[in-house]
């Protein structure tokens, strides 16, 4: 008898396929750990099991102790003991270590809450959790380790059988990772799963019983921990074969076009801490650059920095075709002819409720129209040209973003920057959730504009995107540029090699 | 082609085009509940003079809305400002053009300084204008000494109640139509070079018909009380900067755009905090005008001049189909939204309804008017 199964997971968003029947077990006591390439689909299947997604947008079973669950909303899976720990924590921070435990499910009387009793519960779960927390202590006094052992403290307070985390290490100094790791043993003898998902490949190898990989929304194994080697896991994290939807290409490079000299960018919650730390590269004429790493490497840090726009403290120096320039705002490098797709369109890239014309024109609206006055047709003649070329389907160029797909979304975006006439051009995960056809469409332009003698620079968390696109691959490791391989010396499982911190 | 395309063009028309049938509706309830007065030409002529001071004060506020702020402090900033351009005339004696110079810039300068503090100190724009509502009623108060400061500019007092003449309305209404089929032309030249490339002129031509038959209506009904009043010429002329503004410039456009998603325009290049000042100093220029139409209508400043006008601005905005959120919105929104507001207050108190009454209905039609929009909204 299995504490969790999984059975044949089929979860499809419009023009994806994020699962396609996947299966888990999990037994009592044990260390499972879930890992894949960024995307591979771990998350989503724990979005499935924590009932985010609930029964019936998916496909399959989910049984605990053998008795089928149905998962209506997070409280059900809840109910049934399963208990997630995500990335991003969901603490309120102006509430005590003790209400946050409690939240929810306070000691009352006629809804008045027995502070003396949730005090005293709470002090007993961190004792019996060796946590030195004082419980009375506001949440957003701790730091982000801490919280993330009283988040831990909250999950063991509903009595959770299945506990999942989720890069729970990605914030954590060295010695709060042996807290975890010695609570998460504890844990263990007391019977309850744990579904780890880690990057980490030395925590999965020091703590597993067994590991299951996804890629591309299947199971590639699950294997014991014993009979694994590092290798043999990062072959089947990055084993897809490189389809041939890159269109082959040689590039021929002219000068330098961008180079930055010590760039170093601060978290903007913690000023002293370096999230990219002195990275200096250059990128030619004609060539196109990929910057691989893992999440939270820095990548998006770097470009949003070179184009001034970083919220935190950084540094650095950049030059364009050779010149110095100082650039502090996005206006600056928009001036200085840097592009900057940004990832997540949603949020970063579209004005969604407004035209594909008024979203095209945004960013180059001066150069199209004039310092003062717009002018449609000039518009409308200027965004016809790239809407061609990228093939974006819409009936007319005055529909609203905001009701068109994705790939349509990402290509709008594209637009929006070439329109800027730019020399260099930054794309940050340029075919996130978007369909195949639309990849295409974009990896062709991409490749078209290099060979026009653009400078590309390309940040992706596919692995197959950055080489199959790039003619050169930098590696980003905890903010620093940990290889560098020319196209011909690229593998998958180097770049993963030193992506993951080994070499 | 599985996505649902909507062009912007036709739901803010739709909207537009349901709001103007709301307008007629009001109007011919009233017309008939006042026994044949309320569509009279002396009382259309009365109902566009009161929408005057708060159509204006809409279309300021509008384009901050747009931009994802607000300001509650435009009520007291008119009591404020009319208060300078009053003790200028009357207590010092100054000249009719310094009082009006003096009255917008005292407006440029307070929305300057208030949009400073929101935009580039990071306080909240509610905070903000909550903070100037109590302060510059307050500066009213200190300003007049608490008392009603009188007027008797003759030449000033024009501005809130004089008309002008019949022959120079009808002028107006021939430099509208020449407008009218200018836009309609540069319009139809534009179809042309983007569109199927032949100029259909009789659409086009069709397409002007609405504009220039409101125009003679309005100059014809206002002709034949007593002439255009001076605040209604006032309040038209702002209305058209308004509309041109949003529609044809660079900087319209990047307010929708700062008001639509502040990040996404940031990372455009655009200079949120840089345009979000200028908006609060253009609301504060009209504030200014606002004020010196108010003053002059009244024939003096008083302590508690404008008291609750924001609010009235931003019912009309909102009634007008604007997001508080920012980013939709527009101009003749405001405008049509500042007319059904004043035609309520026109028409409940041609029907005598008590005061409260009057404040209750208004409230109730400005809650149900966005109810309805956001319902609409959740099924369109």
């Amino acid at each position: 008898m299995s504490l969790l199964e999984m059975r044949n997971i089929v979860k499809e968003f419009p023009g994806v396929r994020a699962l396609d029947g996947v299966s888990f077990t999990l037994e009592k006591g044990e260390f499972h750990a879930l890992v894949g390439e960024n995307g591979a689909g771990k998350s989503t299947l724990m979005k499935v099991l924590s009932g985010v997604y609930p029964e019936g947008t998916f496909e399959g079973e989910i049984l605990v102790d053998d008795s089928p669950q149905h998962f209506r909303g997070v409280r059900d899976s809840e109910n049934a003991g399963i208990a997630i720990i995500f990335q991003e924590l969901s603490l309120v921070k102006e509430l005590t270590v003790g209400e946050n435990i409690f939240l929810g499910r306070e000691p009352s009387r006629f809804g008045v809450i027995d502070s003396a009793k949730l005090y005293h519960r709470a002090a007993t779960l961190l004792r019996e959790l060796h946590l030195d927390i004082d419980p009375r202590i506001q949440v957003g006094n701790l730091g982000i380790g801490r919280q993330q052992l009283v988040e831990i403290a909250k999950a063991l307070s509903q009595d959770a059988k299945i506990l999942v985390l989720d890069e729970p290490t990605a914030a954590l100094a060295e010695s709060e990772v042996e807290t975890l790791f010695d609570i998460l043993s504890k844990l263990q003898a007391r019977g309850v799963g744990l579904i780890y998902i880690s990057h980490k490949l030395e925590e999965v190898f020091r703590m597993s019983d067994r590991v299951t990989v996804l890629r591309d929304g299947r199971t590639v194994g699950t294997h014991s921990a014993k009979d694994l080697t590092k290798d043999r896991v990062i072959s089947e994290m990055v084993g897809r074969e490189v389809g041939d939807i890159f269109p082959e290409s040689s590039h021929e490079f002219g000068d330098t076009a961008l180079e930055v000299r010590n760039l170093t960018a601060y978290s903007v919650d913690r000023p002293d801490k370096r999230l990219v730390d002195d990275v200096s590269f250059s990128v030619r004429k004609g060539e196109v650059l990929g910057i691989a790493g893992l999440m939270g490497s820095g990548r998006t840090e770097l470009m949003t920095a070179i184009f001034g726009a970083w919220p935190g403290k950084y540094s650095r120096t950049v030059r364009v075709d050779g010149n110095e320039r100082s650039i502090s705002s996005p206006a600056d490098a928009i001036a200085n002819g840097i592009a900057f797709v940004t990832e997540d369109r949603k949020r970063y890239g579209l004005i969604l409720e407004q035209t594909i014309v008024d979203n095209m024109t945004l960013a180059g609206l001066k150069q199209i129209t004039g310092r003062f006055l717009t002018d449609a047709t000039r518009e409308l003649r200027a965004v016809r040209e790239p809407m061609q070329s990228l093939g974006v389907k819409a009936r007319t160029p005055m529909a609203v973003a905001g009701t068109l797909s994705g790939g349509n979304q990402q290509k709008i975006v594209l637009g929006k920057w070439l329109l800027t006439k730019p020399k260099v051009l930054f794309l940050d995960e340029p075919t996130r959730g978007i369909d195949v056809g639309a990849k295409q469409d974009i990896y062709a332009e991409v490749n078209k504009l290099a060979k026009e003698g653009l400078a590309i620079v390309l940040v992706s968390s596919e692995l197959p995107e950055v080489l199959g696109l790039s003619d050169r691959v930098i590696v980003l490791h905890r903010g620093k540029i940990a290889a560098e391989y020319s196209r011909a010396e690229a593998t998958a499982e180097k770049v993963m090699a030193a992506a993951t911190g080994g070499h | 082609m599985t996505e649902t395309e909507k062009t912007s063009f036709s739901t803010s028309s739709l909207r537009a085009y349901i709001m103007l049938a709301v307008l007629a509706g009001i109007w011919v309830y009233f017309h008939w509940a006042t026994n044949s007065i309320f569509l009279t030409p002396r009382n259309l002529s009365n109902l566009a003079t009161q929408m005057s001071v708060t159509g204006i004060l809409a279309v300021g506020m509008l384009m901050l809305i747009l931009s994802g702020n607000i300001d509650l402090s435009v009520g007291s900033v008119l009591g404020f400002t009319g208060g300078i351009a009053a003790v200028m005339l009357t207590n010092y004696g100054y000249g009719l053009p310094a009082a009006i110079i003096a009255a917008i810039i005292a407006g440029v300068l307070i929305g300057t300084f208030q949009g400073a503090l929101t935009a580039y100190l990071n306080i909240p724009a509610f905070i903000v204008t909550l903070g100037g509502l109590l302060a510059w009623r307050g500066a009213v108060k200190w300003l007049l000494g608490g008392n009603t400061v009188p007027v008797s500019d003759e030449t000033f007092k024009a501005i809130g109640q004089r008309n002008i003449p019949v022959e120079a309305g009808w002028g107006l209404a021939i430099l509208g139509i020449a407008l009218a089929l200018f836009l309609a032309y540069r319009h139809a030249r534009s179809e042309a070079t983007y569109g199927s490339g032949k100029v259909n002129y009789l659409s086009s031509l069709l397409r002007v018909a609405g504009p220039i038959i409101g125009i003679i209506a309005f100059i014809w009904v206002m002709n034949a009380y007593q002439g255009v009043p001076i605040p209604v010429l006032i309040f038209v002329s702002i209305a058209l900067i308004g509309v041109f503004l949003t529609t044809s410039t660079v900087f319209g456009r990047y307010l929708y755009a700062i008001g639509g998603n502040p990040e996404a325009s940031r990372l455009s290049g655009i200079n949120n905090k840089r345009n979000i000042l200028k908006v609060y100093a253009l609301l504060g220029a009209f504030t200014g005008i606002a004020a010196l139409i108010f003053t002059a209508r009244v024939g003096s400043a008083a302590p508690d001049a404008g008291t609750l006008k924001e609010l009235d601005a931003i019912a009309a905005c909102v009634i007008g189909g604007a997001s508080l959120m920012g980013g939709r919105g527009t101009v003749f929104g405001a405008c049509i939204g500042a007319l059904i507001m004043a035609s309520l207050d026109n028409g409940m108190s041609l029907l005598n309804v008590r005061d409260f009454m009057q404040d209750i209905v208004k409230g109730c039609i400005l809650v149900a008017a966005v109810g309805l929009d956001m319902m609409g909204r959740r099924q369109g």
